[in-house]
């Protein structure tokens, strides 16, 4: 399942390591998940569901779901989607919810930080909020839960659109090689494989955790830019290994060369399905329909025309009734709507390996809620999302958010907003930049000026506070 | 316009009413649109040398001034969309130049297949030119020639044999 060509990306692959998998040797390559490598051996089952013992695999690939926790090296619950592989890792099946560690030894040290900023999520908008911050010489804690830094930028292998300003023309990998150059040479200060978890208001600090390690950082100010994650949809066979996210897909197929399934099915007409399906036409993998339940295309029109092109029938009016296999998907079962979007009596078959979730993202909240951030539902902006000053501040006093957490929108757009969110924390540390701000604010407004942005505009309206 | 946005392509009937004459486009390549839709997009108007492309604001549609595309492909390479291609009439044949972003690449004088916007092989063509861009911002640029002149409407892929 290992890909060896593709038109845009190279994939370096150098010396092998062997970790074990319910006792037996499996080779990975060092730098990638213990997930991945599962995968890049063949094995799609994680677990089994506590109760009815149903097979269960990977779902987002970015540490958001908890779908493919493990026992490793005696720990249970662990997620090993963002966990890289280590020699000699002894990696298990867990059977329900797992027993907890008998000794707490694990946990081997504590260490304090307390920085001007504290910037969470390493996508565009952390890492613009980083470069903007640090060019000024403020001083920046940047975390990543992921092993690599740059969030959902590094597996966008196509080109981006906005204007030439946002890096349009310019493909996402790009994209996040340039930032993540520039961060290095501002010598950020960052931290990956980092997951912060928990924050108490009276003492001012959120606890992560590194490499079994205990941080606790005091920041003065914070920008949560830590994206979003899927949204699944219900239908039969949903928990059934080899449903997964489109993002994972892309995740599996374009960060570490892996194919996903040989025939897969895409669930979603939005720009996230399209690309992802075009993304799996490039490396190789035959992409059997993609089906929407509305009645139009959502995306681009030119991303669909990329695909028809290639043969890839688009069924609008149509969604996923049952996915249907033993250990992992074997066959779809789809369904046409009415003009009410109720199911009718059509329903036709496609045999599938892969079944890709592209139905909608829902902001990352959680920690903004424990915060104590108020929230509110925005179902144009994907979910629950915190209310904003113009500034991009929250309820929370010197809490600002940017990026898809405040409400999904595009990667110029994240890039824009972490860059406000850092000239706002930088305006109150007594910088003169209101004229880079004005424009920037301009930009941004250009940027969302088209129909595609008119109910997210509606929606950022009822988060506006102030 | 057609329901495009039900089936995810164009029709001819879509296009044919903007389409350059046969004049324009006998003299050098000259660069035609499938983007018919406005989204928040404009690197062909940044990427030409000659000014040829003009968008209102970036949400705008694009507009190509035929006389004054000279056919260089840039605005091609760089689309995000792959909706830019150049047509030509050369000496007794018609050639379409397209984004391609596959692999394996077909060689110049390989006979390719034809595709039409729905993947539906509708003939074959020889490749007559192959750009490929190393700086992986861009695509690579694949021209095809052949005969019938009502292809020119229609080739907008290609397929390479045994690939
Ligand atoms: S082909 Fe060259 S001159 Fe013509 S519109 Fe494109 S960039 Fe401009
Ligand atoms: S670059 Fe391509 S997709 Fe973008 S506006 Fe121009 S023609 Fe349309
Ligand atoms: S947390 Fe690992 S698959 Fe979602």
């Amino acid at each position: 399942m290992e890909i060896f060509e593709h038109p845009i990306l190279r994939f370096e692959r150098k010396s092998k390591i062997t970790f074990f998998f319910e006792g037996n040797p499996v080779e990975a390559y060092p730098q990638e998940t213990v997930a991945m490598a599962l995968y890049r051996n063949g094995i799609n089952v994680f677990s089994y569901s506590p109760k009815l013992h149903r097979p269960r695999g990977l779902f987002c690939a970015i540490g958001k779901c908890s779908s493919c926790l493990m026992e490793v090296n005696g720990i249970p619950n662990v997620r090993t989607c963002i966990l890289n592989v280590q020699e000699g890792m002894k990696v298990k099946r867990q059977n329900g919810l797992g027993d907890l560690p008998k000794t707490s030894e694990f946990l081997k040290s504590e260490k304090e930080y307390s920085p001007t900023v504290l910037v969470i999520g390493s996508g565009p908008a952390g890492l613009m909020a980083s470069i903007t911050l640090k060019e000024k010489g403020v001083d920046v804690l940047l975390i990543e839960q992921n092993p690599n830094l740059g969030g959902q930028l590094i597996k966008q292998t196509h080109k981006f659109f906005g204007s030439q300003k946002e890096k349009a023309g310019t493909r996402g990998i790009e994209i996040a090689n340039e930032l993540v150059k520039e961060l290095n040479s501002l010598d950020v200060n960052y931290f990956t494989n980092t997951t912060l978890f928990s924050f108490y208001p009276r003492e001012n600090v959120f606890l992560a955790f590194k490499d079994n390690e205990l941080l606790k950082i005091f920041p003065k100010f914070v920008v949560f830019a830590t994206g979003a994650s899927e949204k699944m949809i219900p239908f039969e066979g949903n928990d059934l290994p080899n449903v997964m996210g489109a993002g994972a897909a892309q995740t599996l197929v374009n960060v570490y060369g892996i194919k996903v399934g040989t025939n897969v099915l895409m669930v979603g007409a939005g720009n996230v399905g399209l690309i992802v399906s075009y993304q799996l036409l490039q490396a190789g993998i035959n992409v059997k329909a993609v089906v929407e339940a509305s009645d139009k295309i959502g995306g681009y029109f030119v991303h669909a025309a990329k695909l028809t092109r290639f043969g890839v029938p688009i069924y609008t009016r149509t969604t996923i009734k049952k996915a249907v296999g033993v250990d992992k998907v074997e066959k779809a079962i789809l369904v046409e709507l009415d003009e009410n979007f109720n199911e009718t009596s059509k329903e036709f078959e496609i045999d599938v390996d892969a079944i890709l979730l592209s139905v909608g993202l829902q902001p990352s909240y959680q920690l903004l809620a424990q915060a104590g951030c108020e929230m509110k539902y925005i179902p144009s902006l994907g979910g629950y999302v915190p209310l904003r000053s113009k500034e991009l501040e929250t309820s929370v006093k010197n809490f600002y958010i940017a990026g898809d957490v405040g409400g999904i929108e595009e990667a110029s757009t994240a890039m824009l907003e972490g860059k406000l969110a850092s000239l706002s924390i930088l305006k109150k540390l007594g910088f003169d930049v209101e004229k880079e701000k004005e424009a920037l604010e301009l930009d941004l407004a250009k940027l969302r000026s088209t129909p595609f942005s008119k109910k997210i505009l509606q929606g950022l309206k009822e988060v506006a506070y102030e | 316009m057609s329901n495009y946005l039900e089936k995810g392509y164009l029709e001819v009937s879509d296009i044919i009413d903007n389409f350059p004459s046969e004049d324009v486009f006998s003299l050098h390549p000259v660069a035609v649109s499938e983007c018919v839709q406005e989204i928040p997009c404009n690197p062909c108007v940044s990427s030409c040398p000659t000014k040829a492309i003009t968008m209102q604001d970036i949400s705008s549609i694009p507009v190509i001034n035929y006389e004054q595309c000279i056919g260089c492909g840039k605005c091609v390479q760089v689309c995000p969309g792959l909706a830019l291609f150049l047509v030509f009439k050369n000496k007794d044949s018609y050639e379409i130049t397209l984004p391609y972003e596959m692999l394996p690449l077909p060689k110049v004088l390989d006979e390719v297949y034809l595709l039409d916007r729905t993947g539906k092989r509708i003939g074959t063509g020889i490749v007559k030119r192959v750009i490929k861009v190393e700086k992986n911002t861009y695509s690579s640029l694949i021209t095809v020639s052949f005969k019938e002149k009502s292809l020119i409407y229609e080739v907008r892929n290609i397929g390479v044999k045994n690939g």
